[in-house]
């Protein structure tokens, strides 16, 4: 089992690495994003340092709906998501794999510029620690629920838009959980508890989204 | 099941599609029956709530319209289920008939909760739980509505719709316990199976209001379905007979 | 029975007026337009459906 999934994840980051601007740029618009809010609202420290965890989160959600199509969309394009479908072993196992890949190319970045991104917001050292935490914890989760999103969508006309209108209330529960976390540090109620929620969340989606966006997928390809 | 009362020539739509017609029309009279009733009783008769005024009346429309939201996003999950495992197309149409009714349900419990909640707590709006997960699901719906509708083989659409509401049901348990789980500001459940913390009066206005919208949501949603049908069966003989035969 | 001593004082609602009419007003008012909508989209729809009828049964019956 970990054979395939393995091999899937080999082949993704392999046709990721040959295209790595598609990476950089999602990258470079998390940082644009969070960068905007500053010159939005402010620059006044308390209040930036008050909403740095929501728009962390947010920022972190968009910059991963920019990724979820190319998840499916290339190779349906070249027939070769047909092909996976037609294969032997579970089509479950293959896109378990898939979000694992899209995971390690961008929810693990995200996560790790996020703490350079809150410094610029004032974030205390105990903040910067919870939220990357939260953010590693909580992106695998994105990947697993904006499969399922990716695979009901595959093809459409309107894809990106439709698809963030479908994963983005299903996203709520972890913005609000990861973006609790760090407001439970600072406050000084401690951010186990939606910490432990927000891992919960991800091992249920990564247990459950790949078996959805399988079945998502067999009724795309029909 | 042999032949003299078998249920599942229903499943047809060239079978549902007589019987929804003749049914519509009771439904409107019950559903008018008990708003009747109901306004009756909430509005006239029942006393005024000592803590909170006459502005409690609101919850004449939303508690039922909140209840109606939930169940009708249950109802379109199992028939999603039962489209998705037996193959069967009137399970999606029914779906798709009912969201339209279920996210005005979901509006109207939002809507009619804030002008409840603004005299109350003197907040429009409060981003707590269950007002959180009341707005998910009015944007669930919304998501289903705006995937079938992207989607123009309609066999497809209903598969991913229901696919859809299934990863999405898991929210209705949500709403409802959340102001068990969750210190908030939406007052408890009082209403359960066994007792009610409410005065008699005010609760049977309730009850019968809920009744009220529950025929109003049937009615309407065997309106939509019975549109529905026609348009998906209209290459069969029996559609074409119906519109032969001077439909109005 | 009825509580209220006045119509005057049933609309005013102690006060709530504007909440309580503002909510049944909408609800009346979507319980009104929806199945109207809905009628109104079944005539278009039937209206459709015998055109396509028509143009099809000429094309094969040429």
């Amino acid at each position: 089992m970990f054979k395939i999934i393995f091999a899937v994840i080999g082949r993704d980051l392999k046709l990721a690495m040959r295209r790595q601007a598609d990476i950089v740029s999602a990258l470079f618009f998390f940082v644009i994003v969070v960068s905007l809010f500053p010159l939005g609202i402010g620059p006044e420290p308390d209040l930036l340092r008050k909403l740095a965890p929501g728009v962390l989160w947010v920022a972190a959600l968009l910059a991963t709906m920019l990724s979820l199509p190319r998840l499916f969309a290339d190779d349906h394009r070249d027939g070769t998501l047909e092909q996976l479908a037609l294969a032997p072993h579970p089509l479950g196992l293959v896109v378990t794999g898939k979000v694992i890949a899209h995971w390690l190319v961008s929810g693990l970045p995200l996560a790790l510029i996020a703490p350079v991104l809150g410094i610029q917001f004032d974030l205390s050292s105990d903040a910067l620690l919870v939220l990357t935490g939260a953010i590693l914890l909580g992106t695998p989760a994105l990947s697993g629920i904006g499969a399922i999103g990716a695979a009901l969508t595959l093809g459409l006309r309107g894809g990106g838009v439709l698809l963030s209108l479908l994963v983005l209330p299903l996203y709520i529960p972890v913005l609000i959980f990861g973006a609790g976390a760090v407001d439970a540090t600072v406050s000084g109620l401690g951010g186990e508890g939606h910490l432990s929620l927000l891992a919960a969340m991800t091992f249920a989606s990564l247990g459950f989204a790949p078996w959805a966006s399988a079945a998502a997928l067999k009724i795309a390809l029909e | 099941m042999n032949d003299r009362f078998n249920l599942y020539r229903f499943a047809s739509p060239a079978t549902f599609y007589p019987l929804a017609g003749t049914l519509i029309p009771y439904f409107w009279a019950l559903s008018a029956v008990f708003g009747l009733a109901g306004l009756y009783i909430g509005m006239l008769v029942a006393p005024t709530d000592f803590q909170q005024g006459e502005g409690y009346r609101i919850i004449f429309i939303h508690v039922p319209a909140s209840w109606l939201s939930m169940f009708i996003y249950l109802v379109m999950a199992f028939w999603a289920a039962i489209g998705l495992a037996f193959n069967t197309r009137l399970s999606g149409m029914m779906a798709q008939a009912l969201a339209p009714t279920g996210a005005l349900m979901a509006f109207l419990s939002l809507w009619t909760g804030a002008l409840w909640g603004k005299p109350m707590w003197g907040a429009w709006w409060v981003w707590d739980a269950r007002l959180t997960s009341e707005l998910i699901l009015l944007f669930l719906y919304i998501g289903y509505m705006a995937l079938t509708a992207a989607i123009d083989d309609p066999r497809r659409a209903d598969k991913a719709g229901g696919l859809l509401l299934l990863v999405g049901v898991v929210n209705i348990p949500i709403i409802y316990f959340s102001v068990k789980w969750w210190n908030t500001l939406h007052q408890g459940s009082s209403v359960n199976l066994t007792k009610s913390s409410m005065a008699t009066t005010m609760l049977y206005g309730m009850l019968l209001m809920a009744m009220c919208f529950w025929m109003y949501s049937i009615a309407v949603a065997l309106m939509r379905a019975r549109t529905i049908m026609l348009e998906r069966e209209r290459n069969t003989d029996w559609v074409k007979a119906e519109l032969a035969g001077d439909v109005q | 029975m009825i509580y209220w001593n006045s119509f005057a004082d049933f609309l005013h609602m102690g006060g709530y007026g504007v909440y309580v009419w503002g909510s049944f007003g909408v609800t009346a008012l979507i319980m009104l337009v929806e199945p109207i909508v809905v009628a109104r989209n079944r005539k278009t729809t039937i209206a459709r459906l015998k055109r396509q009828l028509r143009a099809e049964s000429r094309t094969t019956s040429e």
